[in-house]
């Protein structure tokens, strides 16, 4: 149901301050504090600080990910591109990372994020000007970024260096906290200001509402949309290069087991698929969730196929609870 | 004749660029406009024509299917374990394999329709699950195909390749089951609009399902196809169905919005692809650069298929 008609707030029973943002947050938060308990049943390691910074760390790379796919998400759209954008960037940085010209090897980052913005301009072209569906057209343009990349590493994995500030966001430590989390709290934190205090961020949940009636109001429509996108593709590479810094190599399909894990973050945080509804603290709840139910079952030393089957499981009770207790339309 | 052209734009479009795709395969092939080269061809369209068509049942009702290249890999697989021995079992075995299929159509209809989640995400939960069993079942590529039956089915019959053959019977009965029965037009009634399919009186939730479970139907017969011509069971062949099946439906002019398009226009859209990509092994291109005109050529038909938002009257028809 597309209509605004359905999407507007009717009287229910739970009290005022459980809303249904709140409610998801609360669910999935103590999705995250079962995992927990019954991890340590199983490996008494489990509750150890050191592993669960280390859990958060890699939480952060999904995390900064899914920031971006939310707010595509959020406006009604989707982006498969992820996974090659998230490979492109890498190869493109430890390209120019290693180098020999000094100015490119010192650029090497801000390339990468250059190419994410590129890509996500890409996208918003076809899904803004051509008006493709967005889950075609970011396919297509994934599958051009694999041809791309194919063609310039030579199917080989690239060579060069990963540069020294990547490695030191994605694997130091200050204070004690990995510095990855630090940087995905900040990141977090400006999100949740841009989604909640800025018009942009307005205008965001509005377009995800009713798309018509944010273009009746005479809003510009296809900046928000582009900007949206080229925001997604800028947090993608940020991850990639996080990534990067911790894996300390690209290689080809690097990006391919993100794209699920990254849409399940999102959704099972709250966040409608169809757009306008979903707050930021379900995402950065619900990437903790995945990391932690995949670090758990590769603890449990599962198959990868009753892994697989599990997590897609656990995902769909996940869905079905927010669809069973939620009076007020679909996930 | 005309009005019957324009109702059918789009697939006469997307026909049109089939028939020039084709003969410029058969203009740059080695072996030129032969019975092997258009059995191969066949072959391989028919596989990618069958999984469009099972995205196309889901899509008709406005939803969509990540979970199709999963469930014809589970059946592939499941294919690989019963395919075999006196013709009974065989037949049972078919009768099994297709009722895999049906079920896993039906844990997805189930799921969207009662369980109120949205069929992107549902599917791409049970398409984890699906290929998880597949690969429980069959972790490496393996098992054995009545070989009798998988010639029977994959050459060619006076020049004609029977896997068109299939494809045509295939399209022929749906067509006649979607264009011609309650529950078939009920179907494109419930995509155009679900509410006044509902004050209509159709009884939206059940056909909802038929269309799940038909597309899972479909999926299993695609499954079934897969190893009569692979000849095992191969539980990673799923992700390029999917992403290819959403490929194939849009480039034939079935709209993702639901209510539009024909099983005929999936299959096109499957051909073009599939044509597409053999083109390329046989174009010259150096082979690393392959993959991207691939992807060049994908976008730029879908955003050709797209030029139509140029001529609209008011951009507010573009805003709904």
């Amino acid at each position: 149901m597309t209509d605004a008609t359905e999407r507007t707030v009717t009287p229910r029973k739970s009290p005022p301050w459980l809303n249904r943002d709140r409610m998801s947050v609360l669910l999935i938060a103590l999705g995250c504090v079962a995992l927990l308990l019954g991890g340590s049943l199983l490996y008494p390691g489990f509750l150890k600080p050191g592993y669960l910074l280390q859990q958060l760390q890699i939480a952060a790379f999904l995390g900064i990910i899914a920031t971006g796919a939310m707010m595509v998400i959020l406006l009604g759209e989707i982006d498969l591109s992820v996974p090659w954008t998230i490979t492109g960037t890498a190869i493109v940085v430890i390209s120019a990372s290693g180098s020999s010209n000094p100015l490119i090897a010192s650029l090497a980052i801000p390339l990468g994020l250059c190419l994410g913005m590129a890509v996500g301009l890409l996208n918003a072209i076809g899904v803004a000007v051509f008006r493709v569906p967005a889950m075609v057209w970011t396919l297509a343009v994934n599958a051009m970024l694999l041809g791309a990349a194919v063609f310039y590493t030579g199917n080989s994995r690239p060579n060069g260096e990963v540069p020294w500030l990547a490695t030191q966001a994605a694997t130091g430590r200050s204070f004690g906290i990995p510095n990855a989390f630090l940087v995905w709290a900040v990141l977090a934190a400006i999100t949740v200001w841009m989604l909640k205090r800025t018009v942009y961020g307005n205008y965001l949940y509005a377009l995800g509402n009713s798309r018509r009636a944010v273009f009746l109001a005479g809003a510009r429509v296809h900046l928000v949309t582009v900007a949206t996108f080229v925001l997604a593709g800028l947090f993608s590479s940020f991850g990639a290069i996080l990534l990067l810094g911790y894996t300390n190599q690209a290689y080809q399909g690097m990006g391919d087991p993100y794209l699920m894990p990254v849409i399940s973050a999102v959704v099972i945080g709250g966040t409608s698929i169809q757009g306008g509804r979903g707050n930021y603290v379900g995402t950065f709840v619900g990437a903790i969730f995945i990391t932690l139910l995949s670090s758990i079952l590769s603890v449990m030393q599962m198959p990868p196929a009753a892994r697989q089957i599990i997590f897609g499981a656990i995902i769909l009770v996940m869905l079905l609870i927010h669809g069973l207790t939620d009076k007020n339309g679909d996930i | 004749m005309t009005t019957r052209l324009r109702q059918n734009a789009r697939e006469a479009i997307a026909a049109l660029a089939l028939v020039v795709l084709f003969t410029g395969y058969i203009a740059i092939h080695p072996r030129g406009f032969s019975t092997y080269v258009v059995t191969i061809w066949s072959n391989e369209g028919t596989l990618l024509g069958l999984a469009a068509i099972a995205q196309f049942f889901v899509v008709l009702v406005k939803g969509i299917d990540l979970s199709v290249g999963s469930v014809v890999a589970l059946t592939n697989v499941v294919a690989s374990f019963v395919l075999n021995g006196s013709p009974t079992s065989i037949a049972l075995g078919m009768v099994a394999v297709l009722a895999v299929g049906v079920a896993c159509g039906l844990v997805n209809g189930i799921a969207v329709v009662h369980g109120r989640v949205q069929p992107i995400v549902t599917t791409l939960a049970t398409g984890g699950m699906f290929s998880g069993i597949a690969l429980l079942l069959r972790p490496t590529p393996g098992g054995s195909i009545d070989e009798t039956m998988s010639d029977a089915l994959t050459y060619a019959v006076a020049g004609i390749p029977v896997s068109a053959i299939v494809l045509v019977v295939v399209l022929v009965a749906l067509l006649v089951l979607l264009r011609r029965t309650t529950v078939g037009l009920g179907l494109y009634g419930v995509g155009s609009s679900e509410q006044s399919a509902y004050m209509t009186g159709l009884r939206v939730n059940r056909l909802k399902l038929v269309a799940y479970s038909s597309s899972g139907f479909v999926a299993a017969l695609a499954g079934i196809y897969v190893s009569m011509v692979t000849l095992t069971g191969d539980p990673n062949i799923g992700p390029s169905y999917t992403l290819n099946s959403i490929a194939a439906v849009v480039l034939g002019g079935v709209a993702l919005s639901g209510g539009v398009g024909s099983p005929i226009g999936a299959v096109i859209g499957a051909l073009i692809l599939k044509t597409i990509s053999s083109l390329m092994f046989f174009s010259g291109l150096p082979p690393l650069a392959q993959p991207f005109f691939e992807g060049l050529i994908l976008a730029t038909a879908i955003a050709l298929g797209a030029l139509g938002v140029f001529r609209v009257r008011s951009r507010l028809e573009l805003y709904r």
